[in-house]
């Protein structure tokens, strides 16, 4: 099968998006798996994917030459983010507020900052059976995953099967780095008006980015009118709805795959897979 | 001796700002003649790092104390490699704060008095 990227996103988190990723890559079936959810990947505890290879992701951050560094304070009006400070006799670096953007080297004019490499994070490469596993992780107290996540796009650019993108939470630039270059975005939402609020702010970025998406509603069977009208209203298809039962709670707090648990759920993934492809073809 | 004070409003009247990075201004007060200059304090829009860009301004300024309610982990260290001393300032005005400062009567803080409020 040729590559299709699904990235599945919510806004809220604990919405289910690790759920549908995972039991989605398995019914797929010849699939890869991604956990972009770099802050607290938990994909790996439903697929236990074996790991072949981990590397680990270093970013570039300045260090100050002070032979070279005539303390004019360039370096610190160019950082946005506060990494830089000037006091009497030396440039503080306060390398966990760095984003790594290079603006302090680009306006340095005495070339006296030097790349130093730190580690940030690791990216985990693996088999769960017939599904590929690739996670990422950034250690604690790190300012930004963007950079591993960059690096995973590379490694998924040219992957001929379908590749399943778990999001992390929210809109932001993380978010964005994910689902980047997805044929279709899936959104999982809870029927609840916090689910939809945040639901509302996905769908408003994935337009954005001009990727075509589609619903799934989970934890499903009370308030789904309040998904459903918001959905019908903005032309969005409601491609599943998957119960909320205690059964399935349970599974998950035991790291069960539910399709592996349940034969409804079996079925929805199944029809899911195929809708999705179907909306992809379109 | 140059005394930065966080506060909410521009006069020594004004009630202490008890945040330090995302302070509205900072009076810098001269405890001799009790001439004090506001600083409209930039850092406030910042999304991160507020606390060592407030506390570049304050350096920039040549300031010698500061009178604060709640400094974070970086903006102390800032303070500390600077050789600036933390003053941590009671609920109340500026000039208060100040008189209780050249009494004597104000505790001085060598730790962060919160744990910082990164967010995206």
């Amino acid at each position: 099968m040729r590559r299709v990227k699904i990235s599945v996103l919510s806004g809220k988190g604990g919405t289910g998006k690790t759920t549908v990723s995972v039991n989605l890559a398995k019914t797929f079936n010849n699939s890869l798996y991604v956990d972009c959810d770099v802050e607290e990947p938990s994909g790996y505890l439903f697929l236990n994917p074996q790991i072949e290879d981990e590397k680990t992701v270093e970013v570039i951050i300045p260090e100050i030459n002070s032979d070279k560094c005539t303390l004019c304070g360039e370096c610190v009006k160019a950082c946005r983010f506060g990494a830089l400070t000037k006091l009497i006799k030396k440039i503080l670096v306060f390398d966990h507020l760095c984003h790594s953007c290079g603006a302090c080297f680009e306006m340095c004019p005495y070339d006296a900052i030097v790349e130093k490499y730190k580690p940030i994070g690791t990216i985990r490469k693996g088999k769960a059976q017939s599904v590929d596993f690739i996670d990422g992780k950034l250690n604690y107290g790190e300012a930004t995953g963007v950079p591993i996540l960059k690096e995973i796009n590379k490694l998924i650019e040219n992957v001929d099967k379908p590749v399943i993108v778990d999001s992390p939470p929210g809109t932001s630039c993380p978010v964005i780095h994910s689902i980047e270059g997805s044929d279709l975005c899936i959104l999982v939402t809870e029927p609840t008006p916090y689910g939809l609020h945040d639901f509302d702010l996905a769908v408003q970025l994935v337009k954005q980015m001009g990727i075509p998406m589609a619903a799934v509603i989970n934890k499903a069977g009370e308030g789904d009118n309040i998904i459903e009208e918001y959905c019908e209203k903005e032309g969005i298809k409601v491609l599943a709805k998957i119960p909320f039962k205690k059964e399935f709670a349970e599974a998950y707090s035991k790291g069960k795959l539910l399709i592996e648990v349940n034969e409804e759920v079996k079925g929805i993934f199944e029809k899911l897979t195929t809708d999705a492809l179907e909306l992809i073809k379109k | 001796m140059k005394i930065a004070i966080s506060s909410e409003g521009k006069t020594l009247e004004a009630k202490v700002d008890s945040r330090f990075g995302r302070a509205q201004y900072f009076i810098i007060v001269d405890s001799e003649t009790m001439d004090y200059k506001v600083i409209d304090n930039a850092a406030v829009a910042q999304s991160s790092g507020a606390g060592t860009k407030a506390a570049q301004t304050l350096i920039d300024e040549g300031v010698q104390v500061l009178i604060s309610s709640s400094v974070g982990p970086n903006a102390m260290e800032v303070f500390k490699a600077a050789e600036i001393p933390v003053y941590k300032a009671i609920e109340g005005d500026v000039k208060t704060n100040i008189e209780l400062f050249k009494n004597g009567s104000l505790e001085k803080i060598t730790e962060a008095t919160n744990q910082g409020h990164h967010h995206h």
